[in-house]
């Protein structure tokens, strides 16, 4: 079976004081190839844990991750990872850093140049590719972050609040630039974020989690991904669907926000 | 004390004198802000300060040692040189008290000079004269030219018309006229407040030693030799320091068995200053050039590995996770990942180890050598030559600050990624 297949996935660890943590309880999902999947939830939800299990960092206590039908045991170039921030190598120059994938594949330059080129034009950094990525803007890192995980050609490419540590500004063109590529490449997308704005515009289909234990709380599937892929953010943003949606789902993560102050209040 | 004031008042006065003529003509962004006080980054130092203050050390020095650099003026007052007189008064046994002159020569340590030639003089005290050293002070025994000798109850009863009795003294406008409980007067020439050339030389002659040395040598080696051999053990420990702590730093910082072995060894050995170690390598190793290796490279292999430790710990776990789902292997992500990022904190690291090894070098010197910047004071200074003990320190200095300097444009050439993580 091709795409991604999340099987029955806990994740309980134990915490220094004797308590434990049920940090994901029981998450069943399939992601076909080609999807975009935005994660939403409170602090706390278990979204980070989930990425970091696809990703092959963690190893779940119980479930399975399966890619086009091998299971995930650990990191890999076929599932690429964008970071918040901070993941790109100073000591390298912004064309260093995009190729650093197929370089440490043992790729000659000239097999890897041209997508290295091509990718840094079309995340409109082609003036900037001699640059130390330190005198580069937030925005500029992140779309250099975006490329490098592109120039590896992974199958799933898995989003760690990409955009969190962005003006409001530059989110908004990082946030067309990442429909575009999405479109162009076809690739798989998981996403998280913390915006409910983001999650609906970047979200084919968005997961809303809940926390204690982390779970899935509702699916949703959205047409504004598919419409922003066209128009301009700001109109989709206006579509009534979208308003009624935001507050749809505004409400159920307050709702869970102030369970979980309940819920501490109680123990104190 | 006074040079102390003194230092003090050129201080404040140089202060209030820049800050009267001199008005800052920069235009950037930090002459633009008004909070300056608590603001660290808008504290930037004044250059004309600096240049006073150098120039402050070196006008203080030559005017409290007389330096020919320094105009005459400005010299703090010297100590007398010339002669000195002063008149006794004495009595003796049945005879009226009776009053001579003492004319006394106060010369520059160092000159021969012969005493005055004085006439005799009427009465039966007689004008005595004698030579005593400038800084120095000289027994003057005035009976011995007199009629009445100590055998004839020959007692000096006042210098200058003022009483004195053994034990006591009288100041003159020359120096001071003391009384040995004895009776015989001693005659200390007035020094002044300038320092004796075997407590402080003036700058001069620093500079004339250094000259005399760096083509001459000293104790059988030339200047170069010493500094050069100094150089030499401190590059010598510091390169096999590094060699084996930086990756003794990156075994503890990647495995938990290395980390978990070395740790209580490294925690243990960190705080003992390499001084205390001397005493221990020369039992072991001797005085020779193993022994001073040694200790320079137990100077330098833990800071190293502290450093290289730290700077594997310091790196991003976003850096390596990226990294690993860009498909590294574990050998690319040491290459390309961890020494890169580790980089920065070893350069800090050697510029540590460097001078601490400077510094281990020279106290090692100090202990036993027969060659080195070290050992070159400690015999100077047996000898008591100050100026060259003065010329070591100074190159010492000269030579720990430009092993800083190089590191910092190594440093600014090889990691220019440094703290833009």
């Amino acid at each position: 079976m091709s795409g991604l297949e999340i099987e029955n996935l806990s994740m309980r660890f134990d915490l220094p004081n004797g308590s434990s943590v049920q940090a994901l309880k029981d998450v069943s999902l399939h992601l076909a190839e080609g999807e975009l999947l935005s994660v939403l939830g409170p602090s706390g939800c278990g979204k980070t844990t989930l990425l970091n299990i696809v990703a092959g960092f963690l190893a779940p206590t119980e479930g399975q991750i399966r890619l086009n039908g091998h299971t995930v045991t650990g990191p890999a170039a076929e599932r690429g990872m964008v970071f918040q921030q901070g993941a790109l190598f100073e000591w390298m120059n912004v064309r260093e850093n995009v190729a650093f994938g197929p370089r440490m594949a043992g790729k000659r330059e000239r097999d890897w140049a041209g997508t290295v080129d091509h990718l840094l034009e079309v995340v409109g950094l082609k003036d900037f590719k001699e640059k130390a990525v330190y005198e580069l803007s937030g925005g500029m890192q992140q779309r250099v972050a975006l490329a490098r995980c592109l120039a590896n050609d992974p199958d799933v490419i898995l989003m760690d609040e990409p955009l969190g540590a962005l003006d409001a500004l530059t989110r908004e063109k990082m946030q067309s630039l990442v429909l575009k590529l999405w479109k162009e490449t076809g690739k798989t997308i998981i996403l998280i974020t913390h915006s409910v704005e983001e999650a609906l515009l970047l979200g084919e289909r968005l997961l809303v989690m809940a926390p204690r234990p982390g779970r899935i709380h509702k699916e949703y599937r959205l047409p504004f991904a598919d419409l922003g892929v066209g128009e301009d953010l700001r109109t989709v943003k206006k579509h009534p669907e979208f308003g009624r949606t935001r507050e749809e789902i505004l409400g159920m993560i307050w709702d869970m926000e102030e369970e979980i102050m309940g819920r501490t209040e109680e123990t104190q | 004390m006074i040079v102390l004031l003194i230092y003090v008042a050129i201080f404040v006065a140089a202060f209030f004198l820049v800050k009267l003529f001199v008005h800052k003509t920069t235009r950037d962004f930090t002459a633009r802000k008004t909070v300056t006080f608590g603001d660290e980054s808008a504290v930037r130092p004044n250059r004309i300060a600096s240049v006073v203050s150098v120039l402050t050390i070196f006008l203080l020095w030559g005017a409290f040692t007389g330096s020919a650099w320094v105009p005459g003026f400005l010299h703090a007052p010297g100590p007398f040189v010339g002669d000195a007189s002063f008149t006794y008064t004495a009595e003796a046994e049945g005879v009226e008290p009776d009053s001579a002159t003492v004319t006394v020569r106060v010369f520059p340590v160092g000159e021969e000079v012969e005493a005055p030639e004085v006439d005799p003089g009427e009465g039966w005290a007689k004008d005595d004269s004698d030579t005593v050293g400038a800084w120095r002070s000289g027994l003057i025994r005035v009976d011995r030219n007199d009629e009445y000798g100590r055998d004839a109850g020959h007692t000096v009863v006042a210098v200058n018309g003022t009483p004195i009795a053994p034990g006591g003294e009288v100041i003159t406008e020359f120096g001071r006229v003391g009384m040995s409980p004895k009776g015989t007067l001693n005659f200390e020439p007035r020094k002044g407040w300038q320092m004796e050339p075997i407590w402080l030389p003036p700058p001069e002659a620093v500079v004339a030693r250094l000259k005399e040395i760096a083509q001459d040598g000293y104790r059988d080696s030339t200047l170069w030799e010493h500094l050069g051999w100094s150089l030499f053990r401190v590059i010598a420990g510091f390169f096999f320091g590094a060699l084996i702590g930086i990756p003794l730093g990156y075994a503890m910082g990647l495995s938990d068995w290395f980390r978990g072995w070395f740790d209580p060894i490294v925690e243990f050995m960190r705080p003992v200053p390499p001084l205390a170690l001397i005493p221990l390598v020369i039992i072991w190793a001797g005085i020779g050039e193993v022994g001073k290796i040694i200790l320079l490279f137990l100077a330098a292999l833990w800071i190293m590995a502290i450093a290289a430790r730290s700077g594997v710990s310091g790196v991003k776990i976003s850096k390596v996770h990226a990294a690993y789902s860009l498909g590294a292997s574990k050998a690319q992500i040491m290459r390309h990942v961890i020494v890169p990022n580790s980089l920065p904190e070893i350069f800090t690291g050697a510029r540590v180890a460097m001078g601490v090894c400077w510094g281990t070098v020279v106290a090692a010197e100090l202990v036993a050598a027969e060659k080195g910047a070290g050992m070159m004071i400690m015999v100077a200074s047996k000898f008591q030559l100050t100026d060259i003990v003065i010329m070591g320190i100074i190159l010492i200095g000269v030579i720990g600050f430009g092993i800083d300097i190089l590191m910092r444009l190594a440093e600014k050439a090889l990691v220019p990624w440094k703290g833009r993580g």
